[in-house]
């Protein structure tokens, strides 16, 4: 067992876990942030997608024990009390979802695309960018409405494309 | 995934003589080591996680000669402006890899360890004539890779930047692998004085030079160089991705998009 110490959702948390356990399973089963899902368990599916010092990393494959000291956000962490995200809102808002379990991935995916991209990323920018999250039910095109919606809403200034 | 002993040395000398132990093993971005631990296919004793090292971060242009840290991820190699200035086509590879959030995690030195028959940056590296710098010493990129997820490593051995010269034109083009990402075969092609290099990715064992496209792009580097140049399908894969066959078509088509992207 080692200690371990990181921020998450901007609070200290800190814990007794085994090396080997991953970050996902921390979050899910040491602090019950059960919003973050596990589709694969094998790096595809992004189903997992957390931001770790505001970069979005797949969750399953990353131990807890390389978070010590990081600034973690889960899905959990986007809404303002009861007032969601508006990536969140736009999701709901453009039926963005039908089973859910790719969503928390997906927002947090779409979040980091919209801060790595600035506020109106085209839909080939998004199409391209959200090639680590997987969605068996929409078939994406709401999905990628709702990213191009929330984006808009987020008020992250326009940038030139960073890739 | 069976448990380990976990340490984040804060040296490379300290990393070192914790990787000395046959039972360790190094830590980079985990986008390769992790998964192959959960499937139990390694299962190492202890991990050295390299990312509390200074020594391995870093991009910068020394002389003509473009050095990127082993612990580089993948998204700071494709946005890095110094690289996009001196290598454009190296920060275009690293930035179609997987994807964002793996590129966020992996490192340059993790991939070219690991060696992947299907990976990118060593079709980069083989295709600039890079060198790898270790703690022990220099490898030149002929010399590193040495056949599939082998390499001139010795046990333990820790790789800490790759010096890539600046070649005059450069240029990498990927038919991905759909559901992987990976380079189902990929071509990196450049043109340094008077040296080409032609690197292909995905369609063999490991990478190599296809030296006879690198002899007829020579005479004139340009896609129409390669009309009738092929390299033989006897040596390719041939499995459910794709058949040899189809491999050496794809080689063809690949170092010419490359040669037009240089
Ligand atoms: C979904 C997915 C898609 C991917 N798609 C692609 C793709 O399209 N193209 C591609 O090229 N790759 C792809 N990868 C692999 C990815 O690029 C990995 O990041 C990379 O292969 C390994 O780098 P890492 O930093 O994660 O290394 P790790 O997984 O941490 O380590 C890999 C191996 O390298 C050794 N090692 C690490 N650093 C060093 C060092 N400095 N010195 C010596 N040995 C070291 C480790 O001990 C280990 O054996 C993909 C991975 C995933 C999960
Ligand atoms: S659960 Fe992590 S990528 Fe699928
Ligand atoms: S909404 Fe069901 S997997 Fe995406």
């Amino acid at each position: 067992m080692t200690t371990v110490a990181m921020t998450v959702n901007g609070d200290s948390v800190s814990a007794d876990v085994e090396p080997r356990t991953l970050l996902v399973q921390f979050l899910r089963e040491n602090l019950l942030l059960t919003g973050t899902h596990v589709g694969c368990d094998t790096s595809q599916c992004g189903a997992c997608v957390v931001h770790v010092n505001g970069k979005a990393v797949k969750a399953c494959t990353m131990l807890a024990v390389q978070c010590e000291g990081a600034e973690v956000t889960t899905i959990e962490g986007l809404a303002d009390g009861d007032a969601l995200h508006p990536m969140q809102a736009a999701f709901q808002e453009h039926h963005g979802l039908q089973c859910g379990f790719c969503t928390p991935g997906m927002i947090m995916s779409a979040v980091d695309i919209v801060n790595r991209h600035g506020g109106a990323p085209d839909e080939a920018t998004i199409r391209k960018q959200l090639d680590g999250n997987i969605c068996r039910c929409t078939g994406y095109h709401n999905i990628v409405k709702a990213v191009a919606a929330g984006g808009a809403a987020m008020d992250v200034p326009a940038r030139e494309a960073a890739e | 995934m069976y448990d380990f002993a976990f340490h984040r040395p804060a040296s490379i000398r300290k990393a070192a003589s914790l990787a000395a132990d046959e039972d360790a093993k190094l830590l980079a971005g985990g986008q390769t080591l992790l998964p192959t631990m959960k499937q139990r296919l390694a299962a190492p004793e202890a991990l050295i996680d390299l990312s509390g090292i200074e020594g391995l971060t870093g991009i910068a242009m020394k002389g003509r000669t473009l050095h990127v840290g082993a612990m580089s991820r993948h998204a700071e190699v494709a946005e890095s402006p110094v690289v996009r200035e001196a290598i454009p086509a190296l920060a275009a590879l690293a930035g179609g890899i997987g994807d964002p959030h793996v590129r966020n995690l992996g490192t340059l030195g993790g991939s070219i360890a690991n060696n992947d028959p299907a990976a990118d940056y060593p079709a980069a590296c083989l295709g600039l004539g890079a060198t790898i710098a270790t703690n022990k010493r220099r490898i030149p990129a002929d010399d590193f890779f040495t056949g599939m997820f082998e390499t001139a490593l010795q046990d333990g051995e820790i790789i800490t930047k790759v010096l890539f010269p600046v070649p005059r034109r450069a240029g990498y083009a990927k038919f991905a692998n759909p559901a992987s990402r990976y380079a189902l075969v990929g071509v990196f092609v450049s043109k340094r004085s008077r040296q080409v290099r032609v690197a292909v990715t995905g369609a063999g064992p490991g990478v190599f030079r296809a030296t006879d496209m690198e002899e007829a792009l020579s005479k004139r580097f340009a896609a129409r160089s390669l009309d009738g140049v092929s390299v033989p399908a006897g040596d390719l894969n041939d499995d459910i991705h794709a058949s040899a066959d189809y491999r050496a078509h794809l080689v063809g088509v690949m170092a010419k998009r490359a040669v037009d992207a240089a």
